[in-house]
């Protein structure tokens, strides 16, 4: 009997000090809160007032205190990190006050709808969106803009019923236009050259390869240029470099190769560094600065192209704020300034070209980090 | 002893319900709250309340199967599987042009059918529910693949989308949490007011006992995946519904939430021990914290780093303690006994004594 009042004691003992635990590590994710919101109250102060001023007035009123929310496809991917480097930037200087970058650490196709849900009742003006699934994020984002948000999708594009204004990153033939220009550039206009793709069946390369070869049939400036064979290294770095080494046996008058992977072109380009065709045989194509910089300091790349993934935020970044001023509504053929990058025009479906692509050389590859 | 129980027993039995497992649990969520509310100046709005409980509704509907086999000492960790390969059927079916009434159907059935072979695989041959349920996750998950390949199926009929996830006037309520609530009060009922519930306890507690006294534990068991699956593939076409996308990688990594909030109410992982009102709590406790954090826009990094902390308190914690007052409970019984000792002793002395006398 007394050992049972005992073992109730005890128990009560137990409950208590749990009881006291639990309240603590509550209190422990309080303080990591608490001490986080101190950070960022001043902007969602700021981002509250306006998303219901914004809302009321229909975005014309206060244009100087807007907020801005980016939610990539899912955190702590290199690519997107640039993307959402370049976003911030553009952010900041497009005159945001409230910058913020939200997203989920999977890319399931529900994962973004509760940080949706919770921008819409930060009343976020602008909500910058690379949807994992072009419906799933659907009626979320309707619910933000019934809240006076206004949705850019960048990168990957929801259902055009969902958001304003699509941010693309190049059109395929200013692509496959480029490439073209750099390698007649480089072979002074005349001679054999060869195409080193991905895997035959890529929807992409297969485009770019299509324009390559149209441009080359009907611009007479190229009259001379002849393309001799189109190869495939199916982006797998040591069938690449095979694929480059049997060009150059089987071709030798080779001029130049045209290589619109990443993969392709850092293989080939190991290859031609260490070969007698440094310097002989061109090499251009889609390539990463990091990537291609030892081949463009050695001199056996003279220059090469890719789109600008940070433009791709920043240019996000002026499309938001200009929609929520209330100076574009989305329509084709509005048209607004992107910062440094001049104007764009609001395309067929509300889509926005950061193109052209980039052309990196000795002279600007060090100002780049991707 | 009947004199001890009612003297102390008022007392005891007040202090007990306040400091239960439940009532701490429930003290955390309205601590939660009420903090959330007061520190977070867009936390108590109506939104809220919409928001949260439709992000709450599938960790609450599978917990509440999860709870009951958990306390029968076994675990489901197909839930979230069954649940995307109801989701890929869904997407399937309605593509194909059948009735929704009919794909939803279907879709339970499915999910019945899924729940069965666990059960049957486990508690029909006698298999470890892990090892079994490791299986069918990655089965269940394979065969949503199979039947809806990386396709998604948007194009529900907009009533019921909408329907999903309409509130009950202006308070912000989930009309569909009705629904939730019925089904949580029958799970509530079938285990704290039926025999069948108790027999749960018992299988938990020692499986061999309660077949001894006349459970028939593989029944039971079966009956109990049944259910999950069930209402796995109810999630499911919630979760479809709500998304309005059905895809093959829905409802992915729930498992580990639902098993997570489970464990938290404070249902013990061997079995034998648990309420539906503190599966309950927890829910709401990770759904609050979640949301709060999102709202600060904390990072999903130190999100679950909380929510893995707070699992890992909450069942760490009470084993501690325990400890500890084991410790101090054979103490004090060895003082006890001491003492007893030496008052053996003196009382033998002291007859002795007497004789002597």
């Amino acid at each position: 009997m007394k050992s049972s009042t005992r073992a109730g004691e005890a128990n009560h003992w137990r409950r208590l000090t749990s009881l006291i635990g639990l309240l603590a590590v509550l209190a422990l994710v309080a303080a990591a809160c608490g001490s986080d919101s101190t950070t960022a109250e001043p902007a969602s102060d700021g981002s509250a007032e306006d998303g219901a001023g914004s809302g009321d007035s229909d975005g014309t009123s206060d244009v100087n205190d807007l907020s801005i929310t980016y939610i990539p496809k899912q955190l702590n991917n290199p690519y997107t990190n640039v993307v959402l480097g370049g976003g911030e930037g553009g952010a900041a200087e497009a005159g945001f006050e409230g910058i913020a970058v939200v997203g989920p650490l999977d890319a399931s196709a529900s994962s973004q709808v509760s940080f949706i849900n919770a921008e819409t009742q930060a009343g976020t003006d602008v909500i910058v969106i690379a949807a994992n699934d072009p419906d799933a994020v659907g009626p979320a984002l309707q619910e933000a803009r019934d809240g006076g948000a206004k949705i850019v999708a960048f990168d990957s594009d929801t259902n055009p019923d969902f958001r304003d204004v699509f941010i693309s990153q190049v059109v395929a033939k200013d692509v496959a236009l480029i490439q073209v220009e750099l390698i007649a550039e480089q072979i002074g206009g005349a001679g054999q050259i060869a195409i080193l793709s991905a895997t035959a069946n890529a929807t992409n390369q297969n485009e770019w390869i299509k324009f390559i070869e149209e441009e080359l049939a009907s611009n007479p400036d190229y009259a001379d240029i002849e393309l001799v064979a189109t190869v495939y290294g199916d982006d797998d770095d040591t069938k690449s470099f095979q694929e480059a080494q049997g060009l150059l046996q089987a071709y030798p008058d080779l001029k130049g190769i045209i290589s619109p992977t990443t993969v392709g072109i850092a293989a080939t380009g190991r290859y031609l560094s260490t070969s007698e065709y440094k310097g002989q045989v061109a090499l251009t194509g889609l390539g990463l600065p990091n990537e291609m910089r030892p081949f463009v300091k050695d001199g056996t790349v003279t220059a090469f192209a890719l789109w600008d993934p940070a433009q791709l935020g920043y240019v996000a970044a002026y499309a938001g704020r200009a929609l929520a001023a209330g100076e574009i509504s989305g329509a084709e053929g509005d048209t607004f300034t992107a910062g440094e990058l001049g104007e764009r025009t609001v395309g067929e479906g509300g889509i926005v070209i950061v193109g052209p692509p980039t052309v990196f050389n000795a002279g600007n590859i060090d100002n780049y980090d991707f | 002893m009947a004199e001890t129980i009612g003297r102390s027993g008022q007392k005891a039995d007040w202090v007990r319900l306040a400091l239960s497992r439940d009532a701490i649990m429930i003290y955390a969520v309205v601590v939660a709250v009420l903090f959330a509310s007061l520190r977070l100046e867009r936390f108590a709005s109506t939104l809220t309340v919409g928001f949260l409980l439709l992000d709450l509704i599938p960790v609450l509907l599978i917990a509440m199967p999860m709870t009951l086999i958990i306390i029968t000492g076994e675990i489901d960790l197909s839930v979230a599987s069954i649940a995307g390969l109801s989701s890929a059927m869904m997407g399937t079916l309605w593509e194909d042009g059948f009735p929704i009434w009919l794909v939803i159907v279907v879709c339970l059935a499915i999910g019945l059918i899924a729940g069965a072979v666990n059960g049957i695989l486990i508690a029909g041959l006698g298999l470890q529910s892990l090892a079994v349920t490791i299986g069918t996750l990655a089965l269940y998950r394979g065969l949503a693949l199979v039947v809806i390949g990386d396709n998604a199926v948007a194009s529900f009929p907009a009533g019921l989308t909408s329907f999903t996830t309409s509130k009950l006037g202006n308070t912000g309520i989930p009309t569909v949490m009705i629904g939730v609530m019925v089904i949580v009060i029958m799970f509530a009922v079938v285990l704290h007011l039926t025999p069948f519930g108790r027999g749960l306890y018992a299988i938990g507690s020692a499986a061999e006992a309660a077949s001894f006294v006349g459970i028939d534990v593989a029944r039971v068991k079966i009956k109990l995946y049944v259910w999950c699956g069930g209402i796995s593939a109810l999630t499911g076409i919630y979760w479809t519904l709500r998304f309005s996308s059905a895809r093959s990688d829905n409802a992915s990594g729930l498992e580990l939430t639902v098993i997570a909030a489970v464990l938290l109410g404070g249902v013990s992982i061997f079995g034998g021990k648990g309420s539906i009102t503190g599966v309950v709590a927890a829910v709401g406790l990770i759904g609050t914290i979640t949301y709060s954090l999102r709202l600060e826009r904390v990072s999903d990094v130190v999100l679950i780093i909380v929510t893995g902390t707070l699992l890992i308190v909450s069942v760490v914690a009470p084993r501690i303690f325990e400890v500890i007052s084991g410790a101090r409970h054979r103490r004090k019984l060895s003082t006890q006994l001491a003492v007893d000792r030496s008052a053996i002793t003196t009382h033998t002395r002291s007859t002795a004594h007497r004789k002597e006398e």
